[in-house]
């Protein structure tokens, strides 16, 4: 029968790494492909992980409450009498040890280990298991080692079994198997991902890879270079805090997995993507009012002032292609159907869930759709798909009270709209002074898809439809 | 078009050769009074005479040396062996004789012979009748080997395989004479050999795959396309000359490659394509080029084992999961 390896999978686009939440089968259960092995915490949700082998969960190599990298061997399932040692054997250096083995591991950086191993073994039938001694001495360099850099574990295991210390460098067992596949500086990618890689100028050491054994493939330098970034750094609520002279001068706060994945995607859109940043004030009080007559009706949803901008700019979108775009490299492509991304906030961070088709749906069911987004997103129970795929995105920080700011684009997306708080501000009328809602809309924009005259017509037009909003109604 | 089966088609081939060239005959077991142990030179002795269809007794490297010969002083034989397998027979007369003349003869002669029948694996035949012939023949300098998927190959790619000034090896299937498909009727129809065919257009992984293992790879494809896998699918006809631009061209495109294949692996057609693919498009590669083949094995007799040795739609499509990433592991 099969050994089946059970690997921490990835789960979504950008999800490098994966904490086990809980093992819901335990060693010795029987088990069924498609069956709910263990719950898996990703930097954007909780997510359950299934077997893809039958057989029996012969082994849990990485307890709950570890996180291991993508591609980690965490478990085998096979028959009760299969062999399985050369399967697990290889766990040592292929699944990166949670941080309390630290000590263990390769001398190399946190990408390369993934791939060390785990490639090794694929292939079980013709490698033979890496010897391993316990003996941390073994494990030293030895003295009498030669040309080989500092990064080349496995030689340097083989070096130090050797009986004599004095072997040359030709002593060394030096086969195909033994030389290292994975040491610091050698990253596994296919010939097609260092291709796209050195076009689109991605660093292959900085991404996880998804194929076998940690290999790079198209798909994560893909996902590298339009990885969906989180939109805007939301603003974390202020808490009084009591001033001490006497505690420690400050802690260190491990990243959540969201915190780690929000640090590296920011950078790699703000960096690479020039954004430029178009400001809009709209008159809120016909939308205001209106939205207090629907909200007043019996038996209708409550629609908020982000259901209103939803559905102006999915509207709006569809008359300004050109906005609804992405850059591709050597193309632009243009939507014809509007995604919109929305982003919400969490103690952690925040995602971006997605609302398809929002061109399509009346303000009513845009209003019941987006809370349940909303809400799911906070209890972290979106699916992973409804997590990429958006055309255009959102980020509102209306409730916070601020007048406005900039959001950073979620590549692949060519455009970002920030909305500020609707605001009770004098207003300059016909015959005098006056009080009026006011509210102010900021659209980034990717200037190698679009020009400032193209957001600011598009901003136009979104103003126009809120400030009449009876149009979002027909 | 008309609607003929595979049989019918290289029976209509034969028919409108013999008509079109006086120069060309049947020669092998059975071809005459039986009319074929397929039944493809049905008609034919009725049609053309003793002459032109000539019946032989069970001696296959006579036969294949008479051809030879013929061929050498201007006609243009086509030799049936009843199955491929009893070509072994006649192995030194094709590969130290029909190969090599025009060769050795400084080009003097030239050997317009056709040396047709079937071969590779059909239903429970066993090891000694399920052969793939082709590799005896596609690593011999001098041969032109040809593999026909359906009817309408079959008669384009036996016209063009006649007409050729050089050997030819035809080797048919006994699992494919039934299959119905269009064929066109005009005599002047022929496909050039040496030219593969896009048999389904995919984005994500190119299969390279003939005869009954090109059908099989349609129904994995198939099977795939609901997974959201988009495979396209390449027929090479013609192994020898191979056409290596139609392949590569697809597989630039698709990023990964899977060969089937029904014979045993090991220095197999695809060990050929997988190397052609790695050194004229290792840059567009995004995963290791696979191969499905027949296991390194005889071909039992039991159904059960046959189908152990065999590559099937299941073992296609697990390749082709494999290549795309899509099969779970890592």
């Amino acid at each position: 029968m099969a050994v089946t390896k059970v690997v921490m999978p990835k789960l979504s686009e950008a999800m490098e790494s994966g904490k086990i939440i809980k093992w819901v089968k335990n060693e010795g259960d029987r088990v069924q492909s498609g069956d709910i092995l263990a719950e898996v915490e990703t930097d954007k949700a909780d997510v359950e992980m299934e077997a893809f082998g039958g057989g029996v969960l012969r082994k849990i190599l990485v307890s709950a409450g570890s996180t291991v990298p993508v591609g980690s061997l965490i478990g085998v399932i096979a028959e009760a009498n299969d062999d399985i040692n050369s399967v697990v054997g290889q766990a040592g250096g292929g699944a990166p040890a949670p941080a309390a083995e630290g000590g263990a591991k390769a001398p190399s950086d946190a990408a390369a280990p993934s791939g060390a191993k785990p490639g090794m073994a694929e292939r079980p039938a013709t490698v033979p298991p890496q010897p391993r001694s316990e003996d941390p001495a073994a494990r030293k360099p030895s003295p009498s080692k030669g040309p080989e850099g500092p990064g080349s574990q496995h030689v340097q295991e083989a070096v130090a079994q050797q009986p004599t210390p004095s072997g040359g460098p030709e002593t060394a067992p030096r086969t195909l198997q033994t030389l290292p596949s994975g040491d610091g500086g050698r990253v596994k990618a296919s010939p097609l991902a260092r291709k796209i890689a050195a076009q689109s100028g991605v660093d292959l050491k900085l991404i996880q890879g998804s194929g076998p054994g940690g290999r790079i493939v198209r798909r994560d330098v893909e996902a590298a270079s339009t990885a969906p970034a989180a939109a805007a750094a939301a603003a974390p609520a202020l808490r009084p805090v009591t001033p001490s002279v006497t505690g420690p001068e400050y802690e260190d706060v491990a990243l959540s997995p969201m915190r780690a994945a929000i640090a590296k995607r920011m950078p790699l859109s703000k960096a690479p993507v020039p954004h430029f940043y178009v400001t809009s004030e709209i008159a809120m009080d016909r939308a205001w009012d209106l939205r207090e007559e629907l909200n007043a009706l019996e038996g209708q949803p409550k629609i908020s002032v982000n259901d209103f901008i939803i559905r102006a700019c999915a509207l709006t979108l569809l008359s300004h292609p050109g906005v609804n775009a992405s850059f591709q490299g050597d193309r632009i492509r243009v939507f014809h159907r509007v995604h919109m991304g929305i982003a919400v906030a969490l103690d952690e961070g925040l995602i971006t869930p997605v609302l398809r088709d929002v061109h399509a749906k009346p303000l009513a069911q845009i209003a019941v759709e987006a809370r349940d987004l909303a809400e799911r997103a906070r209890q972290r129970k979106v699916r992973t798909q409804e997590l990429s795929g958006a055309t255009f995105s959102i980020s509102n920080l209306g409730m916070f009270d601020v007048r406005d700011f900039s959001a950073i684009i979620n590549p692949p997306e060519g455009a970002i709209l920030a909305v500020g708080s609707v605001r009770r501000v004098p207003v300059v009328t016909d015959d005098g002074l006056g009080v009026g809602r006011r509210m102010a809309l900021t659209l980034s924009c990717d200037h190698r898809v679009m020009d400032g005259a193209m957001g600011a017509k598009f901003l136009q037009d979104v103003k126009r439809l809120i400030e009449e909003p009876l149009r979002l109604l027909v | 078009m008309a609607v003929m089966t595979y049989r019918e088609a290289l029976n209509l081939a034969l028919r409108e050769e013999l008509k079109r060239d006086p120069d060309v005959f049947v020669i092998g077991e059975e071809v005459g009074l039986y009319e074929g142990a397929y039944k493809v030179t049905q008609g034919l002795l009725k049609e053309f005479g003793p002459k032109r269809i000539v019946d032989t007794p069970i001696a296959e490297s006579g036969f294949t040396g008479v051809g030879i010969g013929a061929a050498m002083v201007g006609l243009r034989p086509v030799v049936e062996m009843m199955t491929f397998n009893f070509a072994l027979l006649a192995l030194d007369q094709i590969v130290n004789s029909a190969a090599k003349l025009n060769y050795m003869s400084g080009g003097q002669y030239n050997v317009p012979i056709v040396i047709r029948g079937p071969g590779g694996p059909a239903h429970q035949l066993a090891a000694q009748h399920s052969q793939s012939m082709e590799v005896y023949f596609y690593h011999v300098p001098g041969l032109k080997v040809v593999r026909p998927s359906t009817p309408m190959d079959a008669k384009g790619l036996l016209k063009s395989a006649i007409r050729d000034d050089n050997p030819v090896i035809f080797i048919e299937s006994e699992t494919l004479y039934n299959v119905k498909g269009e064929v066109p009727e005009d005599p002047d129809f022929t496909i050039p050999l040496g030219q593969a065919i896009v048999r389904r257009e995919g984005t994500d992984v190119t299969v390279v795959a003939y005869m009954g293992m090109m059908y099989r790879a349609m129904e994995a494809a198939e099977e795939l396309a609901k997974e959201g896998i988009s495979v396209e699918i390449v027929d090479p006809r013609t192994l020898q000359p191979l056409d290596t631009q139609t392949i590569i061209g697809s597989v630039r495109k698709t990023h990964r490659a899977v060969v089937v294949e029904a014979g045993a692996g090991f220095a197999g057609m695809g060990s050929e394509i997988a190397t052609e693919i790695t050194e004229e498009a290792f840059d567009d590669l995004d995963a290791p080029v696979l191969r499905v083949t027949g296991a390194q094995a005889p071909m039992p007799y039991a159904r059960n084992l046959e189908r152990l040795k065999t590559p099937t739609k299941e073992k296609i499509a697990d390749a082709i999961r494999r290549v795309c990433y899509a099969d779970g592991s890592r």
